[in-house]
């Protein structure tokens, strides 16, 4: 890793886009979140990294109240969106999701065709008023997701047809077309071979111009890539959080600098 | 010898070869088990079954084949002159048989020595008054040729039996000397164990496939019989189901399949509902608590004998539609004759399928992988949502394959129709009449007492031929479209 370039990535300071606040998340009588404080910003990729089992995608979850379908975890603590409170009784975690956006780990197209894929948010978030805006929702969302050249001619062929790299590229449109403002991804490339992994990271460092992005990624080469800032957990805790390029170069926490020499993964 | 001291001895001689041959293995490797190919059990175990299989199969098979040999001895004996103007060769044997037994329990008591067993001649004593004494009741006077018969019938079982134990004998002794002298330490008794477990395995497999090819065979050999005395065109084409005992049947199965179809269509419009909204609710809604009580709870109900369910469409559900629709009713219409109905049978059908269709289509809603509903509830759509547009329509093979299985359970069901649905073979729209089912019939066309070789009586084995295609297809389709859709997550 050249640690000049990274030391030299331009970071504008953008406006704060969610806030965490002391959050502690239970599965039963586990502790898998504890008291972490994090600040994520607008048009900025944040990379979460961390041994596996540290909590990344359970606090990831958190950001778009994932976690409600799953009976025995319990969220304690305040997430802010744009200043508002997710966990308010007043938000819809549904309405929410369509906010928030989320690619998983494994590419996860329905069993419907590539248009279909992409319409089925616009469609129950009763997005467009006809067949002609629909089709125009799609083509833009498969253009950001930087399919759509290869798509464009069999957009009634079923997407789990796709390739891995292709099917995780539709799932990014399909979760862009419902007009989220933040995007998170559960380690979107770990199911991809490295050249489907470059074009989704090509892919992520353009949605930055529109969309917060979270990404939690196993691979520390990854992180410094994609991301701006990079928060590290470890056993629930976040350990550090700061500019990618600080963490990678710098790091405070000697748990962060074992982590990124390889002596705790 | 009695059959049972012939396996008695072979278990026994098993037993000794599971001892002898785990020593003997033992002993040529000097006490050291580390020095056996195969742990010291193998040896035991391969001495002990090759004692013991080969003998075992040869048994069976000869207590199988040898009656069939003797009656085609015996009935070659027997000339067409002695069989009597209303009889047949079938009947004679009987009496045969009879005679045979007769002899042998007469033996037995002491009433009888062996030799004049084999030397009774009806000229010289009343044979049938002999065999009265010991319990074998005969219609008629033994006639001479019928004795004789009986005579050489006994001397053939008998030598048979005496070769039998002497053939498994020697099997068994040659198969336990030739086991124990290979028994070596070098010997690879493990391996061939190992070959004779996968023989045993086998031979299970095809046990069962081989009763299925039996029972088509035999119904298929009566199928033909009845369509030697009955036209197939009156069968699949006619209109009319009405057996008499005149000999002009008309024996159509299209009002039976008529009546079939409709109570299982309403069976189906009751199951196929309730059954899949039970599987959704408590594979996408309910709390593990709920679920772990209520799906035994469901299961639990599949296990109900459909008897008791008959009763309760007898007893419940046909007097229930009866108060409301009979005469003098709630409703104050006459549209029901009496309680039995294709509506009753229906429905009671339809109860007794919900929990086979929920169960089913829960395990097929459980297949659809949750990075399915992640990905729908992660982009904003609620729960129904969800299970509306993605989960249903990627389990909707599974489902369709389900509902054809219940449909043909329903298809074969017969104690709740036969309790519930009527015995009257129509065509007719109205479900609050009484029809009744091809499986009904088949149970009383074989419960009558008319003659065995009528067509009244071989018709239910065309019957239940008919119904064993359509339910066969019905389950081949059904276990395609489901095996399909598994491939697809796969
Ligand atoms: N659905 C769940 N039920 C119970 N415990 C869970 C569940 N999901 C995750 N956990 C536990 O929470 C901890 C954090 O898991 P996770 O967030 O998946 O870690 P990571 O994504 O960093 O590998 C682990 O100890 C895991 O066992
Ligand atoms: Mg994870």
């Amino acid at each position: 890793m050249n640690d000049m370039t990274l030391m030299e990535k331009t970071v504008d300071t953008q406006k704060i886009k969610i806030a965490a606040k002391d959050v502690n998340v239970y599965y039963g009588d586990s502790h898998a979140i504890k008291d972490v404080n994090v600040e994520i910003e607008d048009k900025t990729v944040t990379a979460f990294i961390g041994p596996s089992g540290c909590g990344k995608s359970t606090f990831l979850r958190c950001l778009n109240r994932m976690n409600d379908t799953i009976d025995i975890c319990k969220v304690k603590g305040d997430i802010l969106l744009d200043g508002e409170d997710i966990y308010d009784k007043r938000v819809d975690p549904v309405q929410l999701r369509a906010k928030v956006g989320m690619v998983f780990q494994k590419p996860n197209p329905f069993p419907k065709s590539i248009y279909d894929n992409v319409a089925y948010g616009p469609r129950i978030h009763g997005l467009a008023k006809n067949k002609a805006e629909l089709d125009e929702i799609v083509e833009k969302s498969l253009r950001r997701g930087a399919i759509w050249d290869e798509v464009k001619d069999r957009l009634d062929a079923p997407g789990t047809g796709l390739s891995g790299g292709q099917q995780q590229r539709l799932c990014i449109a399909r979760a862009v077309a419902t007009e989220p403002e933040v995007l998170l991804m559960d380690e979107p490339c770990s199911a991809l071979d490295p050249i489907a992994t470059a074009q989704v990271e090509e892919l992520i460092d353009e949605l930055r111009s529109r969309y917060s992005v979270v990404i939690v990624t196993h691979s520390m080469q990854q992180a410094a890539r994609v991301s701006q800032k990079t928060a590290f957990f470890h056993l629930g805790n976040l350990v550090e959080f700061g500019l990618t390029g600080q963490i990678f170069t710098n790091p405070e926490d000697p748990r962060t600098e074992s982590y990124i020499t390889g002596r705790i993964g | 010898m009695p059959t049972i001291w012939l396996v008695a001895l072979l278990l026994a001689l098993a037993a000794a070869g599971f001892y002898w041959g785990r020593a003997r293995a033992l002993r040529t490797a000097g006490g050291d088990a580390k020095d056996l190919h195969s742990l010291p059990s193998y040896y035991g175990y391969h001495v002990a079954l090759t004692s013991f299989v080969p003998a075992i199969a040869v048994l069976a098979i000869w207590l199988l084949a040898q009656p069939l040999f003797i009656e085609n001895r015996v009935s070659g004996m027997i000339p067409a002159a002695a069989v009597p103007e209303n009889s047949t060769l079938g009947l004679v044997m009987s009496d045969v048989r009879r005679v045979a037994e007769g002899l042998d329990l007469a033996v037995e008591q002491g009433l009888l020595t062996r030799a004049e067993a084999r030397d009774l001649s009806s000229g010289s004593q009343d044979v049938r008054a002999l065999l009265g004494e010991v319990g074998v009741a005969l219609g008629n006077d033994v006639r001479p040729e019928v004795l004789t018969a009986a005579q050489a019938f006994r001397n053939l079982s008998n030598t048979g039996k005496t070769a039998m134990s002497v053939v498994v004998a020697l099997l068994a002794f040659g198969g336990f000397a030739w086991a124990y002298s290979k028994t070596h330490k070098d010997f690879r008794a493990r391996n061939v164990v190992e070959r004779g477990v996968l023989a045993l395995l086998i031979l299970a497999a095809s046990l069962a496939i081989l009763t299925t090819v039996g029972i088509v065979l035999s119904m298929l050999f009566e199928t033909k019989n009845f369509f030697g005395l009955h036209s197939w065109t009156d069968f699949f084409f006619g209109s009319t189901w009405a057996p008499n005992f005149r000999g002009d049947s008309e024996l159509s199965i299209l009002p039976l399949l008529w009546g079939t179809l409709y109570i299982s269509f309403i069976a189906l419009l009751v199951a196929v509902p309730v059954g899949l909204f039970a599987a959704i609710y408590l594979s996408e809604y309910a709390s593990n608590a709920v679920r772990s009580f209520a799906k035994p709870l469901l299961e639990i109900l599949a296990g109900i004998p459909t008897i008791v369910y008959g009763l309760f469409a007898l007893l419940t559900v046909g007097p229930a539609l009866a108060g409301l629709f009979a005469k003098g009713g709630l409703l104050g219409v006459e549209w029901m004759a009496g309680a039995t109905s294709v509506l009753t049978a229906g429905l009671v059908m339809g109860i007794m399928l919900i929990p086979f269709v929920s169960s089913l289509s829960d395990d097929i809603i459980n297949a659809v992988p949750q990075a399915m509903r992640d990905g729908s509830l992660g982009l904003g759509a609620t729960k129904s949502e969800t299970v509306r547009q993605v989960v249903m329509p990627a389990a909707l093979p599974g489902i369709v394959g389900a509902v054809l299985l219940a449909a043909s359970r329903a298809i074969g069901e017969t104690m709740i129709v036969v309790m519930g649905a009527g015995a009257i073979a129509k065509f007719s729209g109205n479900p609050l009449e009484s029809m009744t089912t091809i499986t009904t019939r088949i149970v009383s066309q074989l419960t009558g007492d008319t003659d065995f070789a009528s067509p009244e009586t071989l018709v239910a084995f065309a019957l239940g031929l008919t119904l064993f295609v359509l339910t066969l297809g019905l389950n081949v389709l059904a276990l395609y479209i489901v095996r399909k859709y598994r491939e697809q997550y796969e």
